[in-house]
C-alpha cells in the first residue's frame, strides 16, 4: 500500500484591499484583480486546493471589516480557506473562524507579540493557525555574507529576527503552518526561494507553504521536487489567466508531482 | 429536516453552509426531541475529544446520539467520538463503532496533522458498494485535517494510508462517518453529502 499520497496543494492568494483583490509587484504598484467572492467561486471550480485571503492594508490601517466578507466567501466556497491581515488578537481571530474561515494567518502582530501564537493555538487549535513570514535575504554590513531576515508591516520594516530561528519559534509556540513569502522573489516570476524553503521544510515538522516567485509550471515542479514544501501559493499568474490552475495541475501531474486532479 | 448536532465543536458553520448550498433545510440543535425528529442527523466536529465528550454527557446527548434510528453522519471528530475509545485525553467515547482512536506516531518525513487532500481509499480494491459512495471513485481526493485516526475494523467502508492505515469512512447500521471533511471537499464532498441526504 502506498504510504503517502497526500497531495501537494496549489493555493491562489487573493490580496484584498477595500474589499477588492489586488496584487502588488514587490508589494507596491497595485492592480485591480476583481471581486474576491467571484474569484473564490471560480478558483474552487478550477480545482484550487485552498484559497488564501490577505488584507494587505490591515497592518497599517486597523481594519475589522473582514468579517462580513469572510461570511460571504464561506457561504459560496466548498474548499478550505485562510484569512489574514490585521489579526492581532484572539477575539478577532475567533470572529473570523466563526464567520467560516478554516484558518487565520498572523504576521506582524505575531512578531511584535509572539505569545499571540500560543493564545491562538490554545483557543482555536494549531490546525487553524498559520504564521505568515515575510523574509528577505540581505547582506550583513561590512561582510560578504548574507542572512535571511523577517520583515513586517507588509514588507516595509526590517526586524532583528533571523527567519529560520523565528519559524522554529513559531512552531514551538503552536503554529500549524508557515506561509513563507520571499520578498526577493515576490512579483518577479523567476521561481520560488528554493534554498530557504528547503531548509525550513526539512527542519520544521509543520507544513511550509511557499510563496513568491512562482511564474510557470517548472517553478512549481522545482519547488516540489527540490524542497519538502507542502504547498505553493501564487496570485497574479492565476488572477490574470497566465497560468490557469487546471493547466498547472495537469502539467504537475505529468511531471510526476502528486496533485489533486 | 436535517439536524446538525450542536456542541462545542469548531466547524458547524461549514456544514450549515454546505447544506445551504445544496438547498436543504437544516437546523443546528442540542434539543434531544429535535434530533430524534429529524430526517437525518449530522454529527460534525473539530476539537478535542475529552472536552467534546464531557459537553455531550453533561447534556445527555451521548445517549441520544447512540439511540438515533435515522441515518447519522459523523464527520472528523464526530466520527472519532463514535468509536469506543480515543487516546486523545484518554476518552471513553460513544462506542457505536467497535474500534479505538490512536494518535499518529512521529514520522521522520510525514508531518502530523495529516492535513490536505488525500485519497478516500489508498487501494482501488478498497472501493465499496455503499450508497454513500455512489458516483464517487474511492480513489478521489478529499480534504483531511487530523492528528488522531480510527484503527480500521469490519465497520470500515474505506481505508486510507498515512503513516498507518486508518479508517477514512465507516458504517454500521444507520451510522455513517467520514474522517475527512465532505463540507470542504469540493465536488466530491458535495456528491457524498448528496448521497447521504438520499439514503
Amino acid at each position: 500500500m502506498q504510504n503517502n499520497m497526500l497531495k501537494k496543494r496549489i493555493i491562489p492568494c487573493l490580496d484584498i484591499k477595500d474589499g477588492r483583490t489586488v496584487k502588488g509587484i514587490n508589494f507596491v504598484g497595485l492592480r485591480d484583480a476583481g471581486d474576491p467572492v467571484e474569484l473564490a467561486k471560480q478558483y474552487a471550480l478550477q480545482g484550487a486546493d485552498e484559497l488564501c485571503f490577505l488584507d494587505i492594508t490591515a497592518t497599517i490601517e486597523k481594519r475589522e471589516t473582514l468579517v462580513p466578507l469572510v461570511k460571504e466567501i464561506a457561504s459560496v466556497l466548498n474548499i478550505p480557506f485562510t484569512v489574514g491581515g490585521g489579526i492581532n488578537d484572539v477575539k478577532l481571530a475567533k470572529e473570523i473562524i466563526k464567520a467560516g474561515a478554516d484558518k487565520i494567518a498572523v504576521n506582524s502582530a505575531a512578531v511584535k507579540r509572539p505569545e499571540l501564537i500560543n493564545e491562538l493555538a490554545q483557543e482555536l487549535g494549531s490546525q487553524c493557525v498559520v504564521v505568515a513570514v515575510d523574509t528577505k535575504l540581505i547582506e550583513v554590513d561590512n561582510t560578504d555574507k548574507s542572512t535571511n531576515k523577517v520583515f513586517i508591516g507588509g514588507g516595509r520594516f526590517e526586524t532583528d529576527k533571523e527567519t529560520i530561528t523565528w519559524c522554529k519559534e513559531c512552531e514551538t509556540r503552536g503554529a500549524g503552518e508557515i506561509l513563507l513569502t520571499s520578498m526577493n522573489h515576490d512579483g518577479t516570476k523567476n521561481g520560488f526561494a528554493l534554498e530557504i524553503t528547503d531548509v525550513l521544510s526539512r527542519e520544521l515538522n509543520i507544513p511550509i507553504i511557499a510563496s513568491g516567485g512562482g511564474g510557470n509550471t517548472q517553478h512549481f515542479v522545482d519547488l516540489f521536487s527540490k524542497t519538502h514544501a507542502s504547498a505553493g501559493l501564487a496570485a497574479s499568474i492565476f488572477h490574470f489567466g497566465e497560468l490557469p490552475v487546471p493547466d498547472l495541475k495537469n502539467q504537475l501531474n505529468e511531471a510526476g508531482v502528486a496533485v489533486r486532479i | 429536516m436535517i439536524a446538525i448536532v450542536k456542541y462545542n465543536a469548531g466547524n458547524i458553520g461549514s456544514v450549515t453552509n454546505a447544506l445551504n448550498r445544496l438547498g436543504v433545510d437544516n437546523i443546528v440543535t442540542d434539543d434531544p426531541k429535535e434530533l430524534q425528529a429529524a430526517d437525518k442527523v449530522i454529527f460534525p466536529g473539530v476539537g478535542e475529544a475529552s472536552t467534546a465528550m464531557k459537553y455531550l454527557k453533561e447534556r445527555g446527548l451521548d445517549k441520544v446520539i447512540k439511540e438515533l434510528t435515522q441515518p447519522v453522519l459523523g464527520i472528523c471528530l464526530g466520527m472519532q467520538l463514535m468509536c469506543t475509545y480515543s487516546e486523545e485525553g484518554s476518552t471513553d467515547c460513544l462506542g457505536i463503532f467497535d474500534t479505538i482512536v490512536k494518535k499518529f506516531p512521529d514520522n521522520p518525513t510525514l508531518k502530523v496533522p495529516h492535513m490536505g487532500w488525500n485519497n478516500i481509499a489508498s487501494e482501488p480494491s478498497n472501493g465499496s458498494s455503499s450508497p454513500l459512495l455512489k458516483n464517487i471513485d474511492s480513489q478521489d481526493d478529499v480534504y483531511y485535517v487530523h492528528s488522531y485516526y480510527a484503527v480500521p475494523n469490519e465497520d470500515s467502508l474505506a481505508v486510507c494510508n498515512y503513516i498507518n492505515p486508518f479508517a477514512s469512512m465507516m458504517n454500521k447500521g444507520n451510522f455513517y462517518a467520514t474522517q475527512f471533511h465532505p463540507e470542504k471537499s469540493a465536488q466530491v464532498g458535495e456528491q457524498l453529502l448528496t448521497n447521504f441526504l438520499n439514503l
